[in-house]
């Protein structure tokens, strides 16, 4: 191990289960079992010692292959985990494999304690346990091919799927030695790479799933094919709340291909031998609902309701000094009422999940980002044990939390349990639009007294909202505080001695649920633009205005000095142009975005974005800058475009012709830097999105004298 | 009976000639390549080519194509060396991939007519083609290194 400057050694036995052996054909199979971050992670930890599981193999034709407990859905990780392991097992790049992993204890993110890709943790999550794990295969190849040449160890070395022994010449495949690694058991101890020494992690690495996308051969859950395969289609009720009270399925059953008409949880499904016939026969259904209570239910209504919310006494998130009684006294108080709407997920490929339940099994093909949850629900569905449920995870063509839901799979368990088939279920774009969970609509008052300097004395902001974890997951709320409606306000990173955040939890109608970045997609925009009002009222730049309240943050302020540096902040800009800045911290890394946008003719339109990432250590740089330009995009959609309205208790967008997506020709120049940073790796996926909202209207708001209080912005 | 050809193939079908395209690429044929997004003709995720023309395949009758030929993204090459897909490969355009067939075929078409594009012509060709990831400044790179492949013959 002469090639390596030893520092970073960890117990493997103390840190994380490993475990080694043989497979079929002379490989070596290396396992573990992750310890976990959390307290539910512990409960689950506890109820199983060790998972025996197959995370990474070495057969003896060299192929590595790594089962990676991770849904890609566009973020790269099924590119970033592999190189993780790669790097200290220091095999041969090419040989590499990836496989989805099965649902499995085995796989539980540590971070989350389920199996569940979200919060932008993939990496946070197995950086260290992957890295373990390669380091310990690596460790075990090398003592056997010593053990096999009879020579020291430490002189032999390792390096792209070859062990040496430099004295003699000797070489040999890991493939080679891999049933006879298998025999051996784990070293107590391994040891880590510096950063110094990376020769994956760092360098841009191509994705390995890009050749299947650009040929039609990646299979989304939309694309599985089994013998028999029924497809099914749901008319639900459009009305929130709304039940089934009777309906005519004689027209349905009458069109050709047409199986079968069932009433399941959810409404009326049509199966059918493939899809066009499953929506003809829907057509011809004759449905009537129980609309339940909403069927009155519009936005205005939920804007009043929000209103009377904030009129209560909210419960207290973040409290320092005593913002009320400052701003009580001030001479000079700012106040403003800001507003974000409900925005869909709309990811390009609508919900699908397909299931075949047998008398003692049942499996799942599903593009999901929980595999926990999936199945989970599935178990609960059949009354079938968690070893008799497979799950089957696909590509994902999209997420963005929306796939961390579960009301697809109940949909399509049941369904298969009901034809005693195989059956794809399979969401229209409009159902997809209008029973989504959206993310909260939420109304903000806040209020600041500036000292005579100009610089904030006071900072209160209510927020008043419906909470995504009431459903999801209420154990969670903590004090009374759902941290998902506060995050990206609580944690204001300003100096400011007086600071009182506090939320009303008002739960509304319309489900709510993960969108891409949370509480921080909306929160970033409320304080960003007002710290900006704050900085007009000031007569301040807003950009110095920033930088005198971030003295003691130095990750935010170098990301924000590094937009504003490259993106030539103070500058002369042509006629018409203006820029705006905004900063945010999430999941971990920290993003400032500088955005130059043109208001021509009452037309907004964003010219560039300048944004600097923080993310400490980066795995693949090409990733981290893809993800940013993705996250810019998908914040950009819902500032200037997406907006969901409900009217007589239903959502009246459907499609993209009235949900409009950022298009082709309306995409901003956008640079991507990327901080050098040897701080624990942060996250990518979801990072990108806070600022840019915030950055928009504050250009805006540069523009026109006129701030922008509500999404999306109208000019 | 519908008589046309995918990727070279000739298909004779016996079913109802009003059934869109898209489903008769997917649940007939099995070529899962080309996708359902939106399924009103304003996504692009479904572009396939009738006898070299970008369609919208979701809301193309099969009627339509009666004794033409379409192109699927699986009939664009066999190994990925159409210089689009070379260019898509070597910028690593896709990350969720679900609306890349489309934005190929709908590259494909436009080299084929123009093959030197200008940014606006490019913009004029793929603002129809919705990506949700954000991958379009990938594509207009992608797409003009593709035109450079091309015009050297590669």
């Amino acid at each position: 191990m002469n090639d390596l400057t030893i520092r970073e050694a960890v117990n493997p036995g103390r840190r994380s289960f490993l475990k080694a052996s043989a497979v079929a054909g002379g490989g070596l199979l290396i396992g573990f079992h992750l310890p976990l971050a959390n307290r539910a992670g512990e409960a689950a930890a506890a109820a199983n010692e060790f998972v025996p599981n197959a995370w990474i193999r070495i057969d003896a034709d060299d192929t590595v292959t790594l089962r990676v407990a991770s849904s890609e859905m566009g973020q790269g990780v099924h590119t970033a985990v592999p190189m993780l392991l790669a790097e200290e097992l220091d095999c041969e790049w090419a040989r590499i494999k990836v496989e989805m992993a099965p649902a499995d204890k085995a796989y539980i993110n540590p971070l989350i304690g389920q199996q569940l890709t979200g919060g932008s943790t993939t990496v946070r999550a197995f950086w260290t346990p992957l890295r373990q794990a390669g380091a310990a295969g690596r460790s075990l190849l090398i003592r056997a091919a010593a053990q096999s040449w009879k020579v020291n160890e430490e002189e032999c070395r390792a390096g792209n799927g070859v062990v040496l022994h430099p004295p003699s010449k000797r070489r040999a495949r890991y493939g080679e030695l891999a049933a006879q690694a298998a025999r051996l058991s784990i070293p107590g101890e391994v040891f880590l790479k510096e950063p110094g020494e990376f020769k994956l992690i760092g360098k841009p690495v191509p994705r390995l799933d890009t050749p299947l996308k650009v040929n039609g051969s990646a299979v989304f859950g939309m694309d599985v094919k089994l013998p028999g395969l029924l497809v099914a289609v749901v008319e639900r009720c459009p009305v929130f709340g709304g039940q089934l009270k009777k309906f005519d399925a004689a027209g349905a059953r009458a069109v050709p291909g047409v199986r079968q008409v069932v009433a399941i949880h959810s409404g009326v499904a049509v199966v059918a031998d493939g899809f066009w016939a499953a929506q003809r026969g829907r057509e011809a259904l004759v449905v009537i609902w129980d609309e339940g209570g909403h069927a009155k239910l519009n936005s205005t209504a939920i804007r009043q309701r929000l209103e009377r919310a904030l009129g209560k006494k909210g419960v207290t998130a973040r409290t320092e000094g005593d913002a009320t009684k400052v701003l009580n006294a001030a001479a000079k108080r700012i106040e403003a009422v800001y507003e974000a709407p409900y925005a869909a997920h709309a990811c390009m490929e609508p919900m699908n999940c397909t299931a075949q339940v047998k008398k003692d099994s049942c499996e799942l093909w599903v593009p999901t980002q929980a595999q926990t949850g999936a199945q989970f629900v599935a178990m609960q569905i059949t009354g079938l044990p968690a070893d008799k449920v497979k799950v089957n995870t696909t590509f994902l063509g999209g997420g963005f939390g929306r796939r961390a839901e579960q009301d697809f799979v109940a949909e399509a368990v049941q369904l298969a349990m009901a034809m005693g088939a195989p059956v794809k279920l399979v969401w229209t774009r409009e159902d997809d639009m209008r029973h989504d969970y959206y993310r909260p609509a939420t109304l903000n008052r806040l209020s600041a007294a500036l000292d005579k300097g100009g610089l904030p004395l006071a900072w209160r902001h209510e927020i008043a909202g419906p909470s995504i974890m009431a459903r999801v997951f209420p154990g969670s709320i903590n004090n009374g505080i759902d941290n998902t409606s506060v995050e990206g306000a609580a944690n204001l990173p300003y100096a400011i001695p007086n600071l009182h955040v506090s939320w009303v939890m008002e739960n509304g109608v319309a489900p709510v649920g993960f969108w891409r970045s949370v509480g921080s997609s909306q929160n970033a925009y409320i304080t960003e633009c007002f710290l900006d009002e704050l900085a007009a009222a000031a007569g301040k730049d807003p950009y110095e205005y920033r930088r005198a309240l971030l003295i003691k943050h130095p990750r935010h302020l170098g990301v924000l000095e590094l937009a504003a540096q490259k993106a030539g902040w103070g500058t002369p800009l042509p006629a018409g142009r203006s820029r705006g800045i905004a900063v945010a911290e999430a999941f971990g890394s920290f993003c400032a975005q500088v955005a130059e946008v043109s208001v021509e003719q009452g037309k907004l339109r964003v010219e560039r974005v300048v944004c600097a990432i923080d993310c400490g250590m980066v795995v693949n740089p090409d990733t981290v800058v893809a993800q940013m330009e993705s996250g810019i995009v998908y914040g950009l959609g819902a500032a200037l475009k997406g907006e969901i309205t409900i009217k007589n208790g239903r959502v009246e967008q459907g499609n993209f012709n009235d949900y409009p997506l950022l298009r082709f020709d309306e995409m901003p120049q956008i640079e991507v830097h990327i901080v050098k940073s040897t701080e624990h790796p942060g996250g990518v996926g979801e990072p990108g999105t806070p600022p840019i909202a915030p950055a928009v209207a504050n250009a805006v708001f540069a523009a026109t004298g006129k701030p922008v209080r509500r999404l999306p912005i109208r000019v | 009976m519908t008589s046309f050809t995918v990727n070279g193939e000739t298909q004779e079908l016996d079913i109802d000639p009003a059934t869109p395209l898209l489903w008769v690429l997917r649940d007939t044929l099995g070529l899962t390549g080309t996708k359902y997004s939106c399924g009103i003709a304003v996504c692009g995720a479904c572009t396939v080519h009738v006898d070299g023309i970008p369609v919208r395949a979701c809301v193309t009758p099969l009627s339509a194509v009666a004794n033409k030929a379409v192109t699927t993204i699986e009939g664009l090459s066999k190994d990925n060396s159409h210089p689009l897909q070379r260019a898509w490969i070597v910028l690593d355009v896709p990350q969720c991939g679900y609306c890349q067939s489309g934005q190929i075929m709908t590259a494909v078409a436009l080299l084929a007519k123009n093959p030197k594009p200008t940014d606006s012509d490019i913009d004029q060709a793929m603002s129809g083609v919705l990506c949700r990831c954000g991958t379009y400044s990938r594509i207009r790179r992608a797409i003009k290194q593709a035109a450079e492949l091309k015009a050297k013959g590669a």
